[in-house]
């Protein structure tokens, strides 16, 4: 056995991706200079955000706030740094890092971030600090929590599933038991309850029981076989239309619903055109995290900065119903009516979506 | 292990099948090899590891990529930008875990050196937990559980009970030890009494570690928070372990507790009767027992101490840095505790300094990934790559051309099946995974 000669191999993989790939001509004009945030800085702010561990790829929050600070960087040219965290371990020392690092403003997405927020907020009161889906532990006042009541969105939404089903029969399941997931089920499920009450009708919710807070979830934001699993569970058990609360973990569900004709209800952003099941995507049940987060921007680089909290609501659009897309004609006229009043009701506070996993 | 047949102490009768005896063989042959590589070749896997790190980071880097894109029209841009990317990256990495000559301030300067051994202080412990299972031939895969079970137990006593300021610190962390004793102890005794194989219980123990915690962090008697969070209260003021330089630092006094655990393992393994005992039955348990040593007492204290110090590394995790404890708590730290003690070669000496350079690879990534924007898993990449490189040192000495300290292995297994004990010993140990252990214990009442 004589070992390989390294060198042979190296020259002849250097060879071939040079070969493949470098031919192409020379910029004119100088090279830009490569230190990295190097960007035409037209205003002098920093803006910079710490994901928890699901990463900028997690469909949800992090996905979103990533998406609401680029836009940002975009519009108003100001530098940015990110951080993504792969254990809880590191949250704080990339807190920290940002703050070393000169940022105007640090994100901390999800409420595993709330401690070391806080934490750096009391620490460095000369820069500020916004915590998505969370209240700010001790509520510093460079500190503003960005919050969201999708309970009232969802509540639409499981109305709309509770008209349109077929069967007399719902779902929904989640990634993990945590308050921003439940948030959605408990709304859902109160969504249905009106139904039921205003139509005299017995249309069935499976996969979550608001009263005992307990229910189906795949224990996990990524796994997409543990959503197709308990997306097959919930079809035997009859439901047509089921909303998964649970970032890519959901995509599991899209499969699942094709082969067996349902219908789902994507969250968090509009997945008829975020995901490739636009087809089967009845509606979405918006959170806007990403506009929250280019908001709190925008009034940082404008000296208006506050630590009041965001609480995203049907009111201010923080939340909403997505349109109905390609189920525009299926959903009947008296539903989009009645869900127009349900907003006003919600909105002018004669009807209050009640959770006690709201923020 | 068949205890009514002294006189066939082979695979027992009721072994599953020989392809597992043969894999478990196969595993300890490479940790003995593991432990016998040179400091050379850990460096020179280090030295591989930064390349192959500083490959990919190029490969990733945009600006890089569009250099690249013109080579031919003019290889110096590309070359001038590999160089200040690579040279931007690997300074960041060590300015975040050595010393930072850009700080803001002196005390900012020196802070990276203390997170490194923030860092590193639950890597060591759970490293030489791991360790010492290797030491004694038992590949504990379970220091995740172990660690949760630890920092669960560490956490609930930091902030359900009220005590006094040095025993609260003290109990809760006597509740790790004994969290992890419990965890690896399940493993242990199920090993010494049913002949279990520990790799399958403690990965197994590892899941049931996390869901038990998932379910605790949804009781309220448990997190004590008030709020559906799955979060628990901080722990108690006098619980944590202290710090040591003041604010604006995270080192606390785990530092010491790694050292002593570091030493105390240095005691147990090569000091004391139990420890003897310990690497005897990872030598060889038949020998082992024929000399008298009483081996599955050994085999459940091996893993019981083991996992005793993962809890302990948990604890101290958790009430040295994070407070809170949160499903997340162990992260990786339970499987990197594993590439340490590797790296390490199991020794308690080699394990402390391989948890500091793991410790000091985590902390400089997250200056490297917010400073320069290279992704922090490189530092992954830079870790399995050392390790991999440690595993098979053949490698590392045909990319550097080592010549083998031994000669070369082919000439080594002629020289030994001239020798005509040591020839037939290992035919017959092959015969007998191979073809069964019926047929094994045959050919050696046959020789014999």
């Amino acid at each position: 056995m004589r070992p390989f000669n390294p060198k042979a191999v190296f020259s002849l993989a250097a060879v071939g991706v040079l070969a493949l790939s470098a031919c192409g001509e020379a910029p004119d004009d100088e090279p830009e200079d490569d230190d990295a945030g190097e960007a035409a800085e037209e205003v002098d702010y920093t803006a910079c955000v710490v994901s928890d561990d699901g990463g900028w790829n997690d469909q949800s929050f992090n996905q979103s706030a990533y998406a609401g600070l680029q836009s940002a960087v975009d519009d108003f040219g100001i530098d940015h740094n990110e951080a993504e965290s792969n254990s809880e371990a590191e949250f704080g020392p990339n807190v920290d890092s940002m703050v070393q690092a000169g940022c105007d403003i640090t994100f901390g997405v999800g409420f595993l971030l709330a401690e070391a927020i806080s934490e750096a907020a009391l620490e460095n009161t000369d820069t500020t600090f916004a915590l998505i889906d969370e209240w700010v532990p001790e509520e510093p006042e460079n500190a503003k929590p960005l919050v969201f009541n999708t309970a009232e969105a969802a509540y639409l939404a499981g109305y709309v599933a509770a008209a349109v089903s077929e069967t007399g029969t719902v779902g929904t399941w989640g990634g993990l038991q945590i308050p921003s997931v439940t948030v959605f089920m408990d709304g859902f499920a109160d969504g249905v309850d009106r139904y039921n009450d205003d139509n005299d009708a017995d249309v069935e919710l499976v996969g979550w029981d608001k009263d005992a807070q307990d229910g189906s979830f795949s224990g996990s934001f990524s796994d997409q076989t543990a959503g197709a699993t308990l997306t097959e569970q919930l079809l035997a058990q009859d439901a047509d239309i089921i909303m998964p609360v649970a970032g890519a973990s959901g995509l599991g569900a899209g499969p699942a619903l094709e082969e067996a004709g349902g219908m789902m209800i994507w969250v968090d952003s509009d997945g008829y055109e975020s995901t490739e099941y636009g087809d089967i995507i009845l509606t979405s049940v918006l959170k806007e995290i990403s506009q929250a987060v280019y908001d709190t921007i925008e009034e940082g680089i404008n000296d208006s900065f506050s630590s009041e909290p965001y609480v995203g609501d049907l009111e201010n659009e923080g939340v909403g119903l997505a349109p109905f897309h390609d189920f525009e004609d299926e959903v009947p006229d008296e539903v989009k009516d009645t869900i127009e009043e349900l907003t006003e009701e919600i909105v002018s506070g004669e009807t209050t979506v009640e959770s006690e996993n709201s923020p | 292990m068949s205890e009514k047949k002294p006189d066939t102490p082979e695979t027992p009768a009721t072994s599953p099948g020989g392809a597992l005896k043969e894999a478990e063989s196969r595993l300890h042959y490479a940790l003995r090899q593991l432990s016998q590589a040179s400091w050379v070749i850990t460096v020179l896997a280090i030295v591989v590891a930064l390349v192959v790190g500083a490959v990919l980071i190029l490969a990733t880097n945009p600006q890089v990529q569009a250099t690249a894109g013109y080579f031919f029209a003019r290889p110096g841009d590309f070359f001038l930008t590999s160089f200040e990317v690579i040279r931007d990256a690997y300074s960041a990495l060590f300015r975040g875990a050595v010393y930072d000559w850009q700080a803001a301030t002196g005390q900012r300067s020196i802070r990276p050196i203390t997170e490194t051994l923030v860092n590193a202080v639950p890597l060591i412990l759970a490293g030489l937990g791991i360790a010492i299972g290797f030491r004694s031939g038992m590949l504990n895969i379970g220091g995740q559980g172990q660690m949760i079970l630890g920092a669960t137990f560490g956490a609930f006593i930091g902030y359900a009970f009220s005590l006094p300021l040095g025993a609260h610190l003290l109990l809760a962390l006597l509740g790790g030890v004994l969290g992890g004793a419990i965890w690896g102890g399940i493993a242990g005794v199920l090993k010494a009494k049913t002949g279990a194989n520990e790799v399958i219980v403690t990965i197994m123990l590892n899941n049931i570690a996390l869901y038990l915690l998932a379910w605790l962090l949804r009781q309220q008697w448990f997190v004590q928070t008030g709020s559906n969070q799955p979060i628990t209260a901080p722990v108690d003021e006098s619980a944590r372990l202290f710090g040591l330089l003041g604010s604006g630092f995270r080192l606390h006094a785990g530092i010491f507790i790694a050292i002593a655990a570091t030493v105390f393992v240095w005691w147990l393994l090569e000091r004391s009767t139990l420890g003897f005992e310990f690497r005897a039955i990872g030598e060889n348990p038949e020998a082992a027992r024929t000399a008298g040593i009483n081996v599955p007492k050994a085999t459940a204290l091996v893993l019981i101490i083991g996992g005793a110090l993962c809890g302990l590394g948990g604890a101290a995790h958790l009430l040295g840095t994070e407070y809170r404890l949160a499903a997340g708590i162990a992260g990786t730290l339970g499987f990197d505790a594993i590439t340490v003690a590797l790296l390490g070669r199991s020794r308690p000496l080699g394990t402390f300094l391989a948890g500091l350079l793991f410790g000091g690879l985590r902390a400089g990534g997250v200056l490297m990934q917010t400073q320069t924007g290279t992704p922090v898993d490189i530092v992954l990449v830079l870790q399995s790559v050392i390790v991999l490189l440690i595993a098979a040192p053949p490698l590392v000495r045909a990319i550097f051309f080592l010549p083998n300290p031994d000669g070369s292995p082919r000439r080594k297994r002629r020289r030994r099946s001239k020798n005509g004990e040591a020839g037939s010993d290992g035919q017959r140990e092959l015969a007998e995974s191979r073809g069964g252990s019926a047929a094994g214990a045959n050919t050696r009442e046959v020789t014999s």
